[in-house]
């Protein structure tokens, strides 16, 4: 009963994932051709400036969107839960944007942000090109990326919040705690656990950011929002170079292994 | 407790700015429906009009006739649909042995799959595209599906609810004799139709949703699916923001669908997906 589901599991996802390794040692191209060079592409891309330059502007949308969107996940939340008979369709509001499929909302926001006509510069009475402005380019992705995600991470905080028992903010309210106080004191370390799982969660989905960035700018202007998976993208379908691609291929995957490793090691999601 | 008057209008004013942060966040969604339901040379009128006036569908009816949307529909539709299909049934087989069944290697085996929730497939798509093209499967449905087949999470998921079904209920049916597999789909997929509702229904709209693989596998316009083919729409158009917001509102309107009917689920299937039950 198992073999169906393992067959799959090992040829599609553990299979690729050990040859990646393999194929990093190589000098192939992407049609696999290629033979073994040691450990010459890993010196090369600890040289290689495009390589760093993607990494800084990796962790540049990390810092632009993993604290925020958990931050304005959790008020957002907040502000949900103490409705009545609006909680249905504001929260309904706020997780929309999610199940939109990603170049449904890069077509929208690349129209919204259009540096002519678009609704935002009519509004604000700007005329920047947000996805062209070497400056701008980037917060605007991550802007695009708040919109798009955050409901994931109030829906968790929605059922977080649900598990402070109500008895906890009388009791505190009988002690004349300040609403800054109840937060401090009663909200805020029943919430944390959930806090911590959507700051990993968020880190490790963040990492792998590649198709908002590579329909809204495409790495640019100028390489400014040029991450991690596109430069591998490009180094393997643009410069037909499938070894070098696997070593990015590689730093990518042992990124992604040690934040999941944190995260089971400290949240034990499946402990058991 | 009574509340004072100030307490009330306080009340009242978040609830009032509540509801309109809820409004600007949906603002985007209503601004691309307008978009798409206006003539194109209406799109570009300074001051913008915030409502389409009047109602023109020649950008619906110009991408249906002039571009392949409703291949790429009909590409979306069989694959979200197999692909919902075969991960729930790959995962009840395979959930059901981990947590009812004893065979050797079954704790290892068990452990492997965890631990493929940390790899990330992007990082090794280099070999995997090159196996898919060895396999003859670039530009095929096969392609497109079976890489999101090797999805853990359900199998995750229905053994966690599998372990908290009494044993009882089980052995009971085994000592009539019926098969490990009358026992599974009568017995224990039953009980578990809410979460199976909710997987399903969360699973699909990610397929649905899915860019980067389909993008990689297929290069042949007639095989995109729906979210790669309508990137095509908008470099083939240019600045014709009517059609672009055209193609989006078809595209979106399965997946919106099913969450407006099934909105609970899809907490339900979120909350189940993040470990949080």
């Amino acid at each position: 009963m198992v073999a169906p589901f393992v067959v799959v599991y090992l040829w599609f996802l553990i299979y690729p994932s050990v040859q990646v390794l393999l194929m990093s040692f190589t000098n192939s191209d992407i049609a696999g051709r290629g033979n073994f060079v040691g450990l010459e592409n890993y010196t090369r891309l600890l040289k290689d400036p495009l390589f760093w330059n993607a990494l800084w502007n990796t962790l540049y949308f990390i810092l632009l969107t993993v604290v925020p969107n958990t931050a304005l996940g959790l008020i957002m939340a907040m502000m949900v839960i103490r409705l009545n008979w609006a909680r249905r369709w504001v929260l309904a509001a706020f997780f929309l944007p999610n199940i939109l499929p990603v170049s449904v909302v890069t077509n929208l926001w690349q129209w919204l942000l259009d540096q002519n006509f678009g609704i935002v510069n009519y509004l604000s009475k700007q005329s920047i090109g947000w996805f062209s402005d070497p400056v701008w380019a980037m917060p605007a992705v991550a802007v695009v990326t708040l919109w798009w995600t955050v409901g994931f991470n109030v829906l968790l905080f929605m059922a977080a919040l649900q598990g402070v028992p109500d008895e906890l903010y009388e009791a505190a309210a009988l002690d004349g705690a300040s609403s800054g106080q109840m937060f401090r004191y009663v909200t805020w370390p029943l919430v944390w656990p959930v806090t911590s799982l959507v700051l990993i969660l968020q880190l490790i989905a963040q990492f792998k950011i590649f198709d908002q960035v590579y329909l809204l700018t495409s790495g640019g202007p100028f390489d400014k929002t040029t991450v991690i998976l596109l430069l591998m993208y490009r180094s393997a379908f643009q410069q037909q170079e499938g070894g070098y691609s696997s070593t990015i291929g590689v730093v990518l995957l042992v990124i992604i292994l040690v934040a999941s490793f944190i995260q089971s090691r400290y949240l034990g999601r499946f402990r058991s | 407790m009574k509340k004072s008057l100030w307490a009330v209008w306080l009340g009242g004013a978040a609830t009032l700015l509540t509801v309109l942060f809820g409004l600007v966040w949906v603002f985007p969604v209503y601004w691309m429906v307008v978009t798409s339901l206006k003539a194109d040379t209406d799109t570009i009128v300074t001051p913008p009009s915030f409502y389409p006036n009047p109602v023109d569908f020649s950008a619906y009816t110009y991408i249906v006739q002039n571009s392949p949307i409703l291949h790429w529909y009909v590409n979306s539709i069989v694959t979200s649909l197999l692909i919902t299909f075969l991960v729930l049934i790959l995962a009840l087989l395979c959930a059901f042995a981990l947590s009812q069944l004893d065979f050797p290697g079954k704790g290892w085996l068990y452990w492997v799959i965890l631990a493929g929730f940390m790899i990330p497939f992007q990082a090794s798509i280099v070999p995997l595209f090159l196996q898919m093209q060895k396999l003859g499967m670039v530009n095929t449905y096969a392609g497109v599906i079976l890489p999101q087949l090797a999805a853990p999470l359900a199998v995750v998921i229905y053994k966690q609810f599998f372990d908290q079904v009494p044993r009882e209920l089980g052995d009971a049916a085994r000592i009539d004799g019926a098969s490990e597999f009358r026992v599974l789909f009568g017995i224990y997929l039953p009980i578990n139709w809410n979460i199976t509702w909710a997987l399903a229904i969360v699973t699909f709209i990610a397929a649905w949703n899915n860019f980067f693989w389909p993008f990689i596998i297929t290069n042949n316009t007639n095989m995109f699916t729906i979210p790669v083919g309508i990137t095509q729409v908008q470099s083939a158009y240019g600045v014709a923001y009517a059609k672009t917001m055209a193609t989006a509102v078809m595209a979106s309107f399965p997946t919106v669908i099913a969450y407006l009917l099934f909105q609970r689920r899809v907490t339900e299937g979120v909350m189940a997906t993040a470990g949080i039950k």
